[in-house]
């Protein structure tokens, strides 16, 4: 009996693995491959309202890096990111450690208070945001205006990115504190009993030996907030209803595609324009790791 | 180049192949309309069993629908709110470019008509005894859903004809007759301004190309005239567009009026609590204001729009729909009966306007006294529908809609709606929106026409 059953056991264990994985592999093609396949198809054709389709091959790539709209698009969400993402990942250390150090009370809401602007739709907080910036009835508006001081402008040219920019933060920081606290529950405890047998203090401790045990969660983090900053779509697509002036419809690289397919109708450089965005995304984040795992080996 | 020219060719070669095959035709210039269906057919095609889907934005429109069903139990109409105005556009180009999923029937702005039917997507329904409703209709209604060869697009639902809501006690507090003309207007907007710095005589707003349009519309212009398929003429910066430019530019300049975002959170607030002396608006204006800005009840009275020429009256129109087939329907007779009865039964009709508090496109129910004779006492008891009654028939009737409408109003507010935004140089701001917009007709592959 054993002998024959032993192979049988094996091969069903040899059909389990790639059964396993095939749901994800068939939703992977479905909804990855076959629509970026799809988007690159199309990147190659130009369709007009008269005239119809035609291939035009890379034109739509040459005209997509000279394209001064989309230039500027990635180059604010660059800015974005570069100053948007190490305050957000800072606050968000920050609160981490604050929280796994055991020395806050109420702990539990605190934790609950920062996580809960994640929960809140992004449409939802970009309205809500949009009306506490609001320069006349907007609350900041009237308790500046009651103290006799100048009326911030949270929505014009100069301050719109940090509006944003606070939004997001806002929105964000919860999530990646989370993150953060959850890889530093992870570390053993017996790191920290050593350094404290060394002689470290709590903030010897944060610096020495939780800092170095959250690098991969930092690294996934700032993984995450490169590709959510270069997407950058809903926050600048709603306040654009408030500030219709300051936000233009190629404000972002994101907005520019959405713009291009669904105003203009240019489906085909739409796709050009997407496909270009997620290469620039690609680059980035492999720049990222790049650098970060040349740190890591000496 | 030369493979592109080939392929291009062969692109619009076979796109006019299909068109022929479809019987459609506004591709030839002198085409044949389709045959017209018989009544024996249009009867037995009502009584067999139909299913019809109908893409609208209208609330509890249900109840027009069950008249429908009552008169052909037969045919079942399936509701769906796909969103509003543009949103809806967008889910219904995404159905028609994917070939299913499109519904049988729409909801369609005026304005949005051109852009459909550029990309063949709407049904004549000529061949459906529609042309017999023209009468019915006010005349202005029937330009905009007609093609150029006298095709019927759509059937007119509710209209706007342009007005001015404004505040009567505002008004009377520092001695404002009402303007009848731009001029009294921009001097009305200087003096209240300088009166009381925190209030404005009005709101032009930025980002509300359709108010732009509808200026306008009542000022003459004819930003956009297409002929045939593919030739479009772009004038958005002649001479009429120009002294609006300079008029409302000049006063935003002057800072003597709000260039705020329409409907925002914002806006609402300030119609509340008495920022702006009047809004510019449409015949659907007074019944929205009355249930957004509730804390001003009684003080607004309605008047037509100030004239440029006051001895000729004219007004343009903002909003409005029509219901529209869509020309892949599977049943093209039900949908268009059901297009023409949904619109012009007298029952129904009447229930837009007493249900959904719609402006009427008929002429019946813009002479019907139960009608125009409302007094709302939101506005003093004035009969504010027969205001835009009379407005309604001083509507410039050959107002044309370019084929890429969405495209015009985003370039709009990026050019002109910004420099009113920004105080900085409208008329030069509409060059830009002419340059923009010409590029991208040219780019879409029209003929460009005058520049």
């Amino acid at each position: 009996m054993a002998v024959t059953t032993a192979p049988s056991a094996k091969g069903r264990r040899r059909a389990a693995g790639p059964l396993f994985v095939a749901p994800f592999m068939v939703l992977f093609v479905l909804l990855f491959l076959a629509p970026l396949g799809y988007a690159a198809y199309l990147s190659l054709f130009q369709e007009r309202l008269i005239g119809g389709t035609a291939f035009v091959g890379l034109d739509n790539y040459v005209k997509a890096v000279q394209d001064p709209l989309l230039i500027h698009g990635v180059g604010r969400v660059a800015l974005f990111f570069v100053i948007q993402v190490p305050v957000m990942l800072l606050l968000a250390l920050l609160f981490a450690l604050a929280l796994d150090s055991g020395l806050l009370r109420l702990a539990r809401v605190i934790r609950l208070g920062i996580f809960v602007p994640y929960a809140v739709p992004s449409v939802v907080a970009a309205l809500m945001w949009g009306y506490l910036y609001g320069p006349d009835f907007g609350p900041f508006a009237q308790l500046s205006r009651k103290l006799d001081l100048p009326v911030p402008g949270f929505l014009s040219e100069s301050w719109m990115l940090g509006s944003l920019a606070n939004i997001v933060t806002w929105e964000f920081v919860g999530y990646n504190m989370i993150i953060l606290y959850a890889a530093l529950r992870t570390i053993p405890q017996e790191l920290y009993e050593a350094a404290a047998m060394d002689g470290a203090g709590a903030w010897r401790i944060a610096w020495s030996v939780k800092l170095p045990a959250l690098k991969p969660a930092l690294l996934l983090t700032l993984l995450f907030s490169v590709i959510g900053s270069f997407q950058l779509f809903n926050e600048p697509n709603l306040l654009m209803k408030v500030a219709p002036d300051v936000i233009s419809s190629s404000y972002t690289a994101n907005l520019y595609a959405y713009t291009l397919a669904f105003t203009g109708q240019q489906v085909n450089y739409a796709a050009t324009v997407s496909f270009l965005l997620g290469l620039v995304i690609v680059i980035a984040s492999y720049a990222i790791l790049l650098t970060a795992n040349r740190r890591r080996t000496p | 180049m030369n493979r592109r020219l080939f392929l291009t060719t062969t692109g619009a070669l076979s796109l006019g192949a299909a068109l022929t095959a479809c019987g459609g035709g506004d591709s030839g210039g002198s085409s044949t309309a389709a045959k017209p269906v018989s009544q024996a057919d249009i009867d037995k095609a009502m009584k067999t069993p139909t299913e019809l889907t109908f893409w609208t934005w209208v609330p509890n429109i249900a109840k027009e629908v069950a008249l429908f069903e009552k008169k052909y139990p037969a045919v079942k109409v399936k509701v769906v709110n796909a969103g509003q105005g543009t949103p809806q556009y967008t889910k219904l180009r995404t159905a028609l470019k994917a070939g299913s999923g499109a519904p049988d029937l729409v909801q369609i702005e005026y304005q949005a008509i051109p852009t459909f039917t550029i990309t063949d997507s709407l049904l004549d329904l000529r061949p459906y005894g529609a042309s017999a409703l023209k009468g019915q209709f006010v005349d202005w209604t029937w330009g905009q859903v007609s093609g150029s060869d006298g095709e019927v697009w759509a059937i007119p639902q509710d209209t706007g004809p342009m007005g001015m809501l404004y505040r009567q006690d505002i008004f009377d507090k520092h001695g404002i007759e009402v303007p009848g003309t731009w001029d009294e207007f921009a001097a009305a907007a200087r003096k209240l301004h300088k009166a009381d710095p925190d209030v404005y005589l009005t709101n032009l707003a930025a980002n509300q190309v359709a108010a732009w349009h509808g200026l306008l519309w009542q000022a003459g212009a004819k930003p956009y005239v297409t002929s045939g398929k593919s030739d479009i003429a772009i004038s958005v910066d002649d001479a009429v567009s120009r002294k609006l430019g300079d008029y409302w530019g000049g006063l935003a300049k002057e800072g003597v009026i709000g260039v705020e975002p329409d409907f925002t959170d914002s806006w609402y607030a300030a119609l509340n609590k008495g920022k702006y002396a009047t809004w510019i608006t449409a015949a659907w204006g007074p019944v929205f204001l009355s249930g957004s800005a509730k804390a001003t009840a009684g003080k607004w009275r309605a008047a037509p729009l100030p004239q440029w020429d006051a001895a000729k009256p004219s007004s343009g129109n903002w909003g409005g729909s029509t219901t529209a087939v869509i020309r892949s329907t599977k049943n093209p007779v039900a949908a268009a009966v059901f297009a023409q009865f949904l619109n012009s039964d007298p029952a129904s009709a009447k229930m837009f306007a007493t249900e959904q508090f719609f402006f009427p496109a008929t002429k019946a129910l813009l002479t019907d006294p139960a009608f125009v004779g409302e007094k709302p006492t939101f506005y003093g008891g004035q009969q504010v529908n027969q205001v835009f009654a009379d407005i309604g028939t001083t509507v410039n009737s050959s107002f044309q809609w370019p084929p890429f409408l969405d495209q015009a109003a985003t370039d709009w507010t990026e050019t002109v709606g910004k420099s009113l935004a920004d105080k900085t140089d409208t008329a030069r701001a509409l060059g830009t929106w002419q340059t923009r917009l010409t590029t991208y007709a040219k780019g879409q592959g029209f003929t460009v026409k005058g520049r």
